[in-house]
Protein backbone atom coordinates (compact mmCIF):
# COMPACT_ATOMS: atom_id res chain seq x y z
CA UNK A 1 0.00 0.00 0.00
CA UNK A 2 1.28 3.46 -0.83
CA UNK A 3 1.66 6.00 1.97
CA UNK A 4 -1.13 8.23 0.62
CA UNK A 5 -3.48 5.29 0.34
CA UNK A 6 -2.57 4.10 3.83
CA UNK A 7 -3.24 7.59 5.14
CA UNK A 8 -6.68 7.63 3.52
CA UNK A 9 -7.56 4.22 4.94
CA UNK A 10 -6.38 5.19 8.42
CA UNK A 11 -8.41 8.41 8.29
CA UNK A 12 -11.53 6.47 7.24
CA UNK A 13 -11.06 3.92 10.04
CA UNK A 14 -10.70 6.69 12.62
CA UNK A 15 -13.78 8.42 11.26
CA UNK A 16 -15.78 5.21 11.63
CA UNK A 17 -14.69 4.90 15.27
CA UNK A 18 -15.69 8.47 16.00
CA UNK A 19 -19.02 7.95 14.26
CA UNK A 20 -19.63 4.88 16.47
CA UNK A 21 -19.11 6.92 19.64
CA UNK A 22 -21.36 9.72 18.45
CA UNK A 23 -24.06 7.31 17.26
CA UNK A 24 -24.12 5.43 20.57
CA UNK A 25 -24.52 8.71 22.44
CA UNK A 26 -27.20 10.00 20.08
CA UNK A 27 -29.06 6.68 20.25
CA UNK A 28 -29.06 6.70 24.07
CA UNK A 29 -30.06 10.33 24.39
CA UNK A 30 -32.78 10.18 21.79
CA UNK A 31 -34.25 6.94 23.18
CA UNK A 32 -34.40 8.33 26.70
CA UNK A 33 -35.80 11.67 25.59
CA UNK A 34 -38.31 10.27 23.09
CA UNK A 35 -39.65 7.79 25.63
CA UNK A 36 -39.56 10.15 28.58
CA UNK A 37 -40.50 13.62 27.42
CA UNK A 38 -44.16 12.75 26.61
CA UNK A 39 -44.66 11.78 30.26
CA UNK A 40 -43.36 15.10 31.56
CA UNK A 41 -45.90 17.54 32.89
CA UNK A 42 -46.11 20.23 35.50
CA UNK A 43 -48.10 17.77 37.63
CA UNK A 44 -45.33 15.13 37.31
CA UNK A 45 -42.64 17.59 38.42
CA UNK A 46 -44.58 19.07 41.32
CA UNK A 47 -46.42 16.18 42.99
CA UNK A 48 -45.05 13.59 45.42
CA UNK A 49 -44.50 9.99 44.34
CA UNK A 50 -47.10 7.27 44.94
CA UNK A 51 -46.27 3.82 46.22
CA UNK A 52 -49.29 1.94 44.87
CA UNK A 53 -51.59 4.22 42.93
CA UNK A 54 -50.89 5.70 39.53
CA UNK A 55 -50.24 9.39 38.89
CA UNK A 56 -47.30 9.93 41.24
CA UNK A 57 -44.71 12.61 40.60
CA UNK A 58 -41.06 13.17 41.46
CA UNK A 59 -40.98 16.47 43.33
CA UNK A 60 -39.32 15.06 46.48
CA UNK A 61 -36.77 13.05 44.54
CA UNK A 62 -35.84 16.02 42.38
CA UNK A 63 -35.42 18.24 45.42
CA UNK A 64 -33.46 15.53 47.28
CA UNK A 65 -31.06 15.19 44.37
CA UNK A 66 -30.41 18.91 44.29
CA UNK A 67 -30.10 19.23 48.06
CA UNK A 68 -27.72 16.29 48.23
CA UNK A 69 -25.69 17.85 45.45
CA UNK A 70 -25.40 21.15 47.31
CA UNK A 71 -24.37 19.42 50.55
CA UNK A 72 -21.85 17.23 48.73
CA UNK A 73 -20.26 20.26 47.09
CA UNK A 74 -20.20 22.11 50.40
CA UNK A 75 -18.15 19.29 51.88
CA UNK A 76 -16.03 18.30 48.91
CA UNK A 77 -15.22 21.67 47.34
CA UNK A 78 -13.08 23.08 50.21
CA UNK A 79 -11.30 19.73 50.55
CA UNK A 80 -10.67 19.51 46.82
CA UNK A 81 -9.44 23.10 46.52
CA UNK A 82 -7.16 22.58 49.51
CA UNK A 83 -5.60 19.41 48.19
CA UNK A 84 -5.31 20.75 44.65
CA UNK A 85 -3.58 23.90 45.87
CA UNK A 86 -1.24 21.80 47.98
CA UNK A 87 -0.41 19.40 45.15
CA UNK A 88 0.06 22.04 42.50
CA UNK A 89 1.51 24.99 44.41
CA UNK A 90 3.32 23.75 47.50
CA UNK A 91 4.26 20.11 47.18
CA UNK A 92 7.59 19.22 45.66
CA UNK A 93 7.92 16.05 43.63
CA UNK A 94 8.76 13.41 46.19
CA UNK A 95 7.47 10.07 47.44
CA UNK A 96 4.77 11.74 49.55
CA UNK A 97 3.15 13.56 46.65
CA UNK A 98 3.54 10.40 44.58
CA UNK A 99 1.65 8.53 47.27
CA UNK A 100 -1.02 11.24 47.40
CA UNK A 101 -1.55 11.14 43.67
CA UNK A 102 -1.77 7.36 43.69
CA UNK A 103 -4.28 7.54 46.54
CA UNK A 104 -6.38 9.97 44.55
CA UNK A 105 -6.29 7.75 41.47
CA UNK A 106 -7.27 4.66 43.46
CA UNK A 107 -10.07 6.57 45.15
CA UNK A 108 -11.36 7.75 41.79
CA UNK A 109 -11.50 4.21 40.44
CA UNK A 110 -13.37 2.71 43.42
CA UNK A 111 -16.68 1.23 42.25
CA UNK A 112 -19.47 3.45 43.57
CA UNK A 113 -21.36 0.51 45.04
CA UNK A 114 -18.31 -0.25 47.19
CA UNK A 115 -18.24 3.38 48.32
CA UNK A 116 -21.95 3.05 49.13
CA UNK A 117 -21.53 -0.11 51.21
CA UNK A 118 -18.55 1.38 53.01
CA UNK A 119 -20.63 4.47 53.81
CA UNK A 120 -23.44 2.21 54.99
CA UNK A 121 -21.19 0.32 57.42
CA UNK A 122 -19.31 3.35 58.70
CA UNK A 123 -21.79 6.22 58.76
CA UNK A 124 -25.23 4.66 58.69
CA UNK A 125 -24.49 1.83 61.15
CA UNK A 126 -21.36 2.65 63.13
CA UNK A 127 -21.82 6.40 63.56
CA UNK A 128 -25.63 6.06 63.82
CA UNK A 129 -26.26 8.65 61.13
CA UNK A 130 -28.96 6.34 59.77
CA UNK A 131 -30.13 6.51 56.18
CA UNK A 132 -29.75 10.21 55.76
CA UNK A 133 -28.83 13.00 53.41
CA UNK A 134 -25.69 13.51 55.50
CA UNK A 135 -24.54 9.88 55.06
CA UNK A 136 -25.27 10.20 51.36
CA UNK A 137 -23.38 13.47 51.04
CA UNK A 138 -20.31 12.01 52.74
CA UNK A 139 -20.38 8.92 50.53
CA UNK A 140 -20.72 11.13 47.46
CA UNK A 141 -17.80 13.22 48.71
CA UNK A 142 -15.59 10.11 48.64
CA UNK A 143 -16.73 9.52 45.16
CA UNK A 144 -16.50 13.12 43.97
CA UNK A 145 -13.33 14.30 45.74
CA UNK A 146 -10.70 12.68 43.49
CA UNK A 147 -12.26 13.92 40.26
CA UNK A 148 -12.81 17.38 41.63
CA UNK A 149 -9.26 17.56 43.02
CA UNK A 150 -7.81 16.53 39.69
CA UNK A 151 -9.84 18.98 37.66
CA UNK A 152 -8.98 21.86 40.00
CA UNK A 153 -5.33 20.83 39.96
CA UNK A 154 -5.48 20.92 36.17
CA UNK A 155 -7.01 24.39 36.23
CA UNK A 156 -4.23 25.62 38.54
CA UNK A 157 -1.50 23.99 36.47
CA UNK A 158 -2.79 25.81 33.39
CA UNK A 159 -1.92 29.18 34.96
CA UNK A 160 1.44 30.34 33.66
CA UNK A 161 4.37 30.40 36.09
CA UNK A 162 5.01 33.99 35.02
CA UNK A 163 1.98 34.92 37.13
CA UNK A 164 3.50 33.28 40.21
CA UNK A 165 6.81 35.04 39.55
CA UNK A 166 4.99 38.36 39.17
CA UNK A 167 3.36 37.94 42.57
CA UNK A 168 6.52 36.84 44.34
CA UNK A 169 8.63 39.57 42.73
CA UNK A 170 6.14 42.13 43.97
CA UNK A 171 6.76 41.02 47.54
CA UNK A 172 3.58 38.98 47.90
CA UNK A 173 3.82 35.84 50.01
CA UNK A 174 3.17 32.52 48.30
CA UNK A 175 -0.27 32.36 49.90
CA UNK A 176 -1.15 35.92 48.85
CA UNK A 177 -0.12 35.11 45.31
CA UNK A 178 -2.23 31.97 45.29
CA UNK A 179 -5.29 33.55 46.87
CA UNK A 180 -5.12 36.87 45.09
CA UNK A 181 -3.79 35.94 41.66
CA UNK A 182 -3.68 32.22 40.89
CA UNK A 183 -7.11 31.17 42.21
CA UNK A 184 -8.99 34.03 40.50
CA UNK A 185 -7.14 33.34 37.27
CA UNK A 186 -8.00 29.63 37.53
CA UNK A 187 -11.63 30.32 38.41
CA UNK A 188 -13.10 29.59 34.96
CA UNK A 189 -11.44 26.16 34.91
CA UNK A 190 -12.45 25.47 38.51
CA UNK A 191 -16.09 26.38 37.86
CA UNK A 192 -16.18 24.13 34.81
CA UNK A 193 -14.73 21.26 36.83
CA UNK A 194 -17.23 21.77 39.66
CA UNK A 195 -20.24 21.81 37.36
CA UNK A 196 -19.12 18.74 35.43
CA UNK A 197 -18.55 16.82 38.65
CA UNK A 198 -21.97 18.04 39.81
CA UNK A 199 -23.44 16.27 36.80
CA UNK A 200 -21.85 13.01 37.85
CA UNK A 201 -22.97 13.39 41.45
CA UNK A 202 -26.49 14.19 40.31
CA UNK A 203 -26.76 10.97 38.37
CA UNK A 204 -25.19 8.69 40.98
CA UNK A 205 -27.40 5.90 42.38
CA UNK A 206 -25.34 2.97 43.65
CA UNK A 207 -23.47 4.92 46.32
CA UNK A 208 -26.74 6.35 47.62
CA UNK A 209 -28.96 3.27 47.88
CA UNK A 210 -27.25 2.22 51.11
CA UNK A 211 -26.51 5.67 52.48
CA UNK A 212 -29.23 8.20 51.67
CA UNK A 213 -31.79 5.42 51.60
CA UNK A 214 -34.61 4.48 49.29
CA UNK A 215 -37.51 6.20 50.91
CA UNK A 216 -38.79 9.71 50.40
CA UNK A 217 -40.76 10.63 53.51
CA UNK A 218 -43.26 13.42 53.18
CA UNK A 219 -41.52 16.69 53.93
CA UNK A 220 -42.84 20.12 54.61
CA UNK A 221 -41.42 22.66 52.15
CA UNK A 222 -42.45 25.56 54.34
CA UNK A 223 -40.55 24.45 57.43
CA UNK A 224 -37.20 26.20 57.20
CA UNK A 225 -35.80 24.84 60.47
CA UNK A 226 -33.15 22.24 59.48
CA UNK A 227 -33.38 20.64 62.93
CA UNK A 228 -37.06 19.88 62.67
CA UNK A 229 -37.80 16.30 61.58
CA UNK A 230 -40.26 17.14 58.81
CA UNK A 231 -38.29 20.09 57.43
CA UNK A 232 -37.15 19.75 53.83
CA UNK A 233 -33.74 21.01 54.95
CA UNK A 234 -33.23 18.39 57.68
CA UNK A 235 -29.96 16.62 56.70
CA UNK A 236 -30.70 13.63 58.96
CA UNK A 237 -33.78 12.46 57.09
CA UNK A 238 -33.66 9.63 54.55
CA UNK A 239 -33.83 10.92 51.02
CA UNK A 240 -34.42 8.98 47.86
CA UNK A 241 -32.86 10.79 44.91
CA UNK A 242 -34.01 10.84 41.33
CA UNK A 243 -31.47 8.26 40.19
CA UNK A 244 -32.30 5.94 43.08
CA UNK A 245 -36.01 6.41 42.35
CA UNK A 246 -35.50 5.28 38.76
CA UNK A 247 -33.67 2.20 39.98
CA UNK A 248 -36.35 1.42 42.57
CA UNK A 249 -39.32 1.92 40.29
CA UNK A 250 -37.72 -0.44 37.80
CA UNK A 251 -36.81 -3.18 40.28
CA UNK A 252 -39.66 -3.21 42.77
CA UNK A 253 -42.16 -0.65 41.56
CA UNK A 254 -45.77 -1.82 41.95
CA UNK A 255 -47.53 1.27 40.66
CA UNK A 256 -49.39 0.59 37.41
CA UNK A 257 -47.59 3.47 35.70
CA UNK A 258 -44.09 2.43 36.81
CA UNK A 259 -42.79 2.34 33.26
CA UNK A 260 -43.87 5.84 32.41
CA UNK A 261 -42.62 7.20 35.75
CA UNK A 262 -39.23 5.64 35.12
CA UNK A 263 -39.11 7.00 31.59
CA UNK A 264 -40.15 10.48 32.67
CA UNK A 265 -37.73 10.55 35.60
CA UNK A 266 -34.88 9.39 33.34
CA UNK A 267 -35.65 12.17 30.90
CA UNK A 268 -35.59 14.74 33.72
CA UNK A 269 -32.28 13.36 34.97
CA UNK A 270 -30.70 13.51 31.52
CA UNK A 271 -32.05 16.99 30.84
CA UNK A 272 -30.68 18.32 34.14
CA UNK A 273 -27.26 16.76 33.48
CA UNK A 274 -27.21 18.20 29.95
CA UNK A 275 -28.10 21.57 31.45
CA UNK A 276 -25.15 21.23 33.84
CA UNK A 277 -22.85 20.54 30.91
CA UNK A 278 -24.03 23.48 28.86
CA UNK A 279 -23.95 25.69 31.93
CA UNK A 280 -20.36 24.61 32.60
CA UNK A 281 -19.30 25.68 29.13
CA UNK A 282 -21.25 28.89 29.21
CA UNK A 283 -20.05 30.03 32.63
CA UNK A 284 -16.52 28.82 31.99
CA UNK A 285 -16.31 30.74 28.74
CA UNK A 286 -17.89 33.83 30.25
CA UNK A 287 -15.52 33.84 33.22
CA UNK A 288 -12.54 33.18 30.98
CA UNK A 289 -13.44 36.17 28.85
CA UNK A 290 -13.93 38.28 31.93
CA UNK A 291 -10.60 37.24 33.43
CA UNK A 292 -8.54 37.62 30.27
CA UNK A 293 -10.50 40.61 28.99
CA UNK A 294 -10.26 40.66 25.22
CA UNK A 295 -12.44 43.72 25.37
CA UNK A 296 -10.28 46.07 23.33
CA UNK A 297 -7.19 46.30 21.17
CA UNK B 1 27.50 55.66 46.38
CA UNK B 2 26.91 52.01 45.81
CA UNK B 3 23.34 50.87 46.14
CA UNK B 4 24.02 47.19 45.75
CA UNK B 5 27.30 45.31 46.27
CA UNK B 6 28.12 41.66 45.77
CA UNK B 7 31.00 39.97 47.56
CA UNK B 8 32.41 36.68 46.35
CA UNK B 9 28.97 35.55 45.20
CA UNK B 10 28.77 31.90 44.14
CA UNK B 11 25.71 30.06 42.97
CA UNK B 12 25.47 26.31 42.39
CA UNK B 13 22.69 24.42 40.66
CA UNK B 14 23.39 21.03 42.19
CA UNK B 15 26.97 20.28 41.09
CA UNK B 16 27.09 22.94 38.42
CA UNK B 17 28.61 26.26 39.40
CA UNK B 18 26.63 28.97 37.64
CA UNK B 19 28.21 32.03 39.30
CA UNK B 20 31.90 31.74 40.11
CA UNK B 21 32.63 34.48 42.62
CA UNK B 22 31.04 37.76 41.55
CA UNK B 23 32.33 41.03 43.03
CA UNK B 24 30.41 43.99 41.69
CA UNK B 25 29.14 47.34 42.91
CA UNK B 26 26.04 48.95 41.41
CA UNK B 27 25.83 52.73 41.63
CA UNK B 28 22.65 54.52 42.69
CA UNK B 29 20.68 56.39 39.97
CA UNK B 30 22.59 54.49 37.34
CA UNK B 31 21.53 51.98 34.74
CA UNK B 32 23.84 48.99 34.53
CA UNK B 33 23.50 46.49 31.70
CA UNK B 34 24.47 42.84 32.15
CA UNK B 35 25.52 41.37 28.82
CA UNK B 36 27.02 38.11 27.69
CA UNK B 37 26.15 34.98 25.71
CA UNK B 38 23.27 32.71 26.69
CA UNK B 39 24.03 30.68 29.79
CA UNK B 40 26.73 33.06 31.05
CA UNK B 41 24.84 33.58 34.32
CA UNK B 42 23.56 37.13 33.81
CA UNK B 43 19.90 36.27 34.50
CA UNK B 44 20.94 34.07 37.40
CA UNK B 45 22.89 36.99 38.87
CA UNK B 46 19.92 39.32 38.41
CA UNK B 47 17.67 36.88 40.25
CA UNK B 48 20.07 36.81 43.20
CA UNK B 49 19.27 40.43 44.04
CA UNK B 50 15.62 39.81 44.91
CA UNK B 51 16.18 36.19 45.94
CA UNK B 52 14.08 34.75 43.11
CA UNK B 53 16.53 31.84 43.01
CA UNK B 54 14.87 30.68 46.24
CA UNK B 55 12.23 29.14 43.99
CA UNK B 56 14.82 26.84 42.43
CA UNK B 57 15.02 23.86 44.75
CA UNK B 58 18.60 22.79 44.05
CA UNK B 59 20.19 26.25 43.96
CA UNK B 60 22.74 27.00 46.66
CA UNK B 61 24.23 30.44 47.17
CA UNK B 62 27.34 31.53 49.08
CA UNK B 63 28.79 35.00 49.52
CA UNK B 64 27.03 38.26 50.30
CA UNK B 65 24.92 40.89 48.59
CA UNK B 66 24.79 44.18 50.48
CA UNK B 67 21.73 46.37 50.13
CA UNK B 68 20.78 49.09 52.62
CA UNK B 69 23.47 47.84 55.02
CA UNK B 70 21.79 44.44 55.10
CA UNK B 71 22.92 41.15 53.62
CA UNK B 72 20.29 40.01 51.12
CA UNK B 73 21.45 36.43 51.66
CA UNK B 74 21.29 36.78 55.43
CA UNK B 75 18.75 34.93 57.54
CA UNK B 76 17.21 38.10 59.01
CA UNK B 77 16.08 39.61 55.72
CA UNK B 78 12.35 39.98 55.06
CA UNK B 79 11.63 38.79 51.53
CA UNK B 80 8.46 40.86 51.40
CA UNK B 81 10.29 44.11 52.21
CA UNK B 82 13.25 43.19 50.04
CA UNK B 83 11.09 42.54 47.01
CA UNK B 84 9.17 45.76 47.52
CA UNK B 85 12.45 47.69 47.52
CA UNK B 86 13.93 45.68 44.65
CA UNK B 87 11.29 45.22 41.97
CA UNK B 88 11.56 43.01 38.91
CA UNK B 89 10.30 43.15 35.32
CA UNK B 90 10.29 39.92 33.32
CA UNK B 91 10.86 38.95 29.72
CA UNK B 92 7.21 38.06 29.16
CA UNK B 93 4.86 40.85 30.25
CA UNK B 94 2.95 39.31 33.15
CA UNK B 95 0.17 41.59 34.33
CA UNK B 96 -2.33 39.99 36.68
CA UNK B 97 -5.68 39.11 35.11
CA UNK B 98 -7.25 42.17 36.74
CA UNK B 99 -8.09 45.67 35.61
CA UNK B 100 -5.23 48.09 34.92
CA UNK B 101 -6.06 49.95 38.11
CA UNK B 102 -6.09 46.83 40.27
CA UNK B 103 -2.82 45.62 38.77
CA UNK B 104 -1.04 48.74 39.93
CA UNK B 105 -2.94 49.05 43.22
CA UNK B 106 -2.65 45.38 44.22
CA UNK B 107 0.82 45.36 45.73
CA UNK B 108 0.16 48.76 47.24
CA UNK B 109 -3.02 47.69 49.04
CA UNK B 110 -1.27 44.69 50.55
CA UNK B 111 1.82 46.60 51.60
CA UNK B 112 0.11 49.45 53.43
CA UNK B 113 -3.42 50.32 54.37
CA UNK B 114 -3.87 53.62 52.58
CA UNK B 115 -6.93 55.77 51.99
CA UNK B 116 -8.50 55.40 48.55
CA UNK B 117 -7.50 58.90 47.47
CA UNK B 118 -3.82 58.17 48.17
CA UNK B 119 -3.99 54.89 46.27
CA UNK B 120 -5.66 56.66 43.33
CA UNK B 121 -2.89 59.21 43.30
CA UNK B 122 -0.10 56.64 43.55
CA UNK B 123 -1.63 54.57 40.75
CA UNK B 124 -1.75 57.65 38.54
CA UNK B 125 1.80 58.66 39.42
CA UNK B 126 3.13 55.15 38.77
CA UNK B 127 1.37 54.89 35.42
CA UNK B 128 2.73 58.32 34.45
CA UNK B 129 6.26 57.35 35.50
CA UNK B 130 5.95 54.23 33.38
CA UNK B 131 4.83 56.45 30.48
CA UNK B 132 1.65 54.50 29.88
CA UNK B 133 -0.85 56.84 31.57
CA UNK B 134 -2.01 58.57 28.40
CA UNK B 135 -2.81 55.25 26.78
CA UNK B 136 -4.69 53.68 29.69
CA UNK B 137 -6.21 56.58 31.63
CA UNK B 138 -9.60 56.09 29.97
CA UNK B 139 -9.44 52.32 30.33
CA UNK B 140 -8.40 51.87 33.97
CA UNK B 141 -11.20 49.40 34.67
CA UNK B 142 -10.42 47.22 31.67
CA UNK B 143 -8.49 43.99 32.01
CA UNK B 144 -4.75 44.54 31.67
CA UNK B 145 -4.42 41.34 29.61
CA UNK B 146 -6.32 43.05 26.81
CA UNK B 147 -3.60 45.61 26.06
CA UNK B 148 -0.67 45.26 23.66
CA UNK B 149 2.53 43.58 24.84
CA UNK B 150 4.38 46.88 25.15
CA UNK B 151 1.55 48.44 27.12
CA UNK B 152 1.37 45.38 29.34
CA UNK B 153 5.08 45.63 30.01
CA UNK B 154 4.77 49.28 31.00
CA UNK B 155 1.79 48.42 33.23
CA UNK B 156 4.07 45.86 34.90
CA UNK B 157 6.69 48.59 35.41
CA UNK B 158 4.01 50.85 36.92
CA UNK B 159 2.91 48.01 39.18
CA UNK B 160 6.36 47.79 40.77
CA UNK B 161 6.88 51.58 40.86
CA UNK B 162 3.69 51.93 42.92
CA UNK B 163 5.28 50.17 45.91
CA UNK B 164 8.17 52.70 45.84
CA UNK B 165 11.22 50.55 45.10
CA UNK B 166 14.82 51.71 45.11
CA UNK B 167 16.14 49.23 42.60
CA UNK B 168 14.52 47.97 39.40
CA UNK B 169 15.70 44.69 37.90
CA UNK B 170 14.80 43.98 34.29
CA UNK B 171 15.27 40.55 32.72
CA UNK B 172 15.34 41.12 28.94
CA UNK B 173 12.26 43.32 29.17
CA UNK B 174 11.99 44.05 25.45
CA UNK B 175 12.99 40.77 23.83
CA UNK B 176 9.34 39.68 23.49
CA UNK B 177 8.27 43.04 22.04
CA UNK B 178 8.23 44.66 18.62
CA UNK B 179 10.75 47.46 17.86
CA UNK B 180 8.30 50.32 18.43
CA UNK B 181 7.19 48.98 21.81
CA UNK B 182 10.84 48.33 22.69
CA UNK B 183 11.74 51.92 21.90
CA UNK B 184 8.97 53.15 24.21
CA UNK B 185 10.21 50.92 27.03
CA UNK B 186 13.75 52.21 26.49
CA UNK B 187 12.54 55.82 26.63
CA UNK B 188 10.68 55.01 29.85
CA UNK B 189 13.80 53.49 31.38
CA UNK B 190 15.88 56.53 30.40
CA UNK B 191 13.47 58.66 32.46
CA UNK B 192 13.44 56.25 35.38
CA UNK B 193 17.21 55.98 35.77
CA UNK B 194 17.28 59.52 37.17
CA UNK B 195 15.49 58.32 40.28
CA UNK B 196 16.16 54.61 40.49
CA UNK B 197 19.02 52.17 40.40
CA UNK B 198 18.39 50.02 37.35
CA UNK B 199 20.00 46.71 36.41
CA UNK B 200 19.01 45.33 33.02
CA UNK B 201 19.87 42.00 31.48
CA UNK B 202 19.85 42.23 27.72
CA UNK B 203 20.81 40.18 24.69
CA UNK B 204 20.71 43.25 22.57
CA UNK B 205 24.13 44.95 22.60
CA UNK B 206 22.81 48.03 20.78
CA UNK B 207 20.24 48.41 23.52
CA UNK B 208 22.93 48.20 26.21
CA UNK B 209 25.01 50.79 24.35
CA UNK B 210 22.02 53.10 23.86
CA UNK B 211 20.58 53.24 27.34
CA UNK B 212 23.02 52.01 30.00
CA UNK B 213 25.61 54.02 31.90
CA UNK B 214 27.68 51.05 32.91
CA UNK B 215 28.03 47.62 31.36
CA UNK B 216 29.09 44.32 32.86
CA UNK B 217 30.27 41.61 30.48
CA UNK B 218 29.89 38.09 31.79
CA UNK B 219 31.12 34.79 30.44
CA UNK B 220 30.69 31.32 31.85
CA UNK B 221 29.74 32.46 35.37
CA UNK B 222 32.52 35.08 35.65
CA UNK B 223 32.58 38.82 35.26
CA UNK B 224 35.13 39.40 32.51
CA UNK B 225 34.98 43.16 32.40
CA UNK B 226 32.89 45.96 33.79
CA UNK B 227 33.01 49.72 33.45
CA UNK B 228 31.37 52.76 31.89
CA UNK B 229 29.41 51.66 28.83
CA UNK B 230 31.30 54.01 26.48
CA UNK B 231 34.68 52.77 27.59
CA UNK B 232 33.70 49.11 27.54
CA UNK B 233 32.24 49.31 24.04
CA UNK B 234 34.94 51.57 22.54
CA UNK B 235 38.08 50.40 24.23
CA UNK B 236 37.55 47.04 25.92
CA UNK B 237 40.55 45.94 27.93
CA UNK B 238 39.90 42.24 27.63
CA UNK B 239 40.26 40.31 24.37
CA UNK B 240 37.17 38.17 25.14
CA UNK B 241 35.05 41.31 25.64
CA UNK B 242 36.29 42.68 22.37
CA UNK B 243 35.58 39.41 20.56
CA UNK B 244 32.06 39.23 21.98
CA UNK B 245 31.25 42.85 21.17
CA UNK B 246 32.50 42.32 17.65
CA UNK B 247 30.28 39.29 17.18
CA UNK B 248 33.06 36.71 17.07
CA UNK B 249 31.08 34.44 19.42
CA UNK B 250 27.81 34.35 21.39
Amino acid sequence: MTPTRLDKVATKVIEVFVACVVLILLFLLSTILIQGVPHLSWHFLTSPSQSFAAGGGIVDQLFNSLYLLVLTLLISLPLAIGSAVYLNEYASDNWLTGLLRTAIEVLSSLPSVVVGLFGYLLFVIHFHFGFSILSGAIALTFFNLPLLTRSIEGALAAISDTQREAGLALGLSAWRTIRGVILPAALPGIVTGVILSAGRVFGEAAALIYTAGQSAPVVNYTNWNPLSSDSFLNPMRPAETLAVHIWKVNTEGVTPDAVSISAGASAVLIIVILLFNFLARLIGRHLYRKMTGNSNK
Amino acid sequence: MSMLTTENLHLYYGQKEALKGIDLAFEAQTMTALVGPSGCGKSTLLRCFNRMNDQVSNAKITGSIWFDRENVNGPAISLVTLRQKIGMVFQQPNPFPFSVYDNVAYGLRLAHSLPKAVIDERVETALKQAAVWDEVKDHLTENAMGFSGGQQQRICIARLLAVLPKVILLDEPTSALDPISSAKIEATLMQLKRDYTIIIVTHNLQQAARISDRTVFMLDGNVIESGPTQTLFMTPENQQTSDYLNGKFG
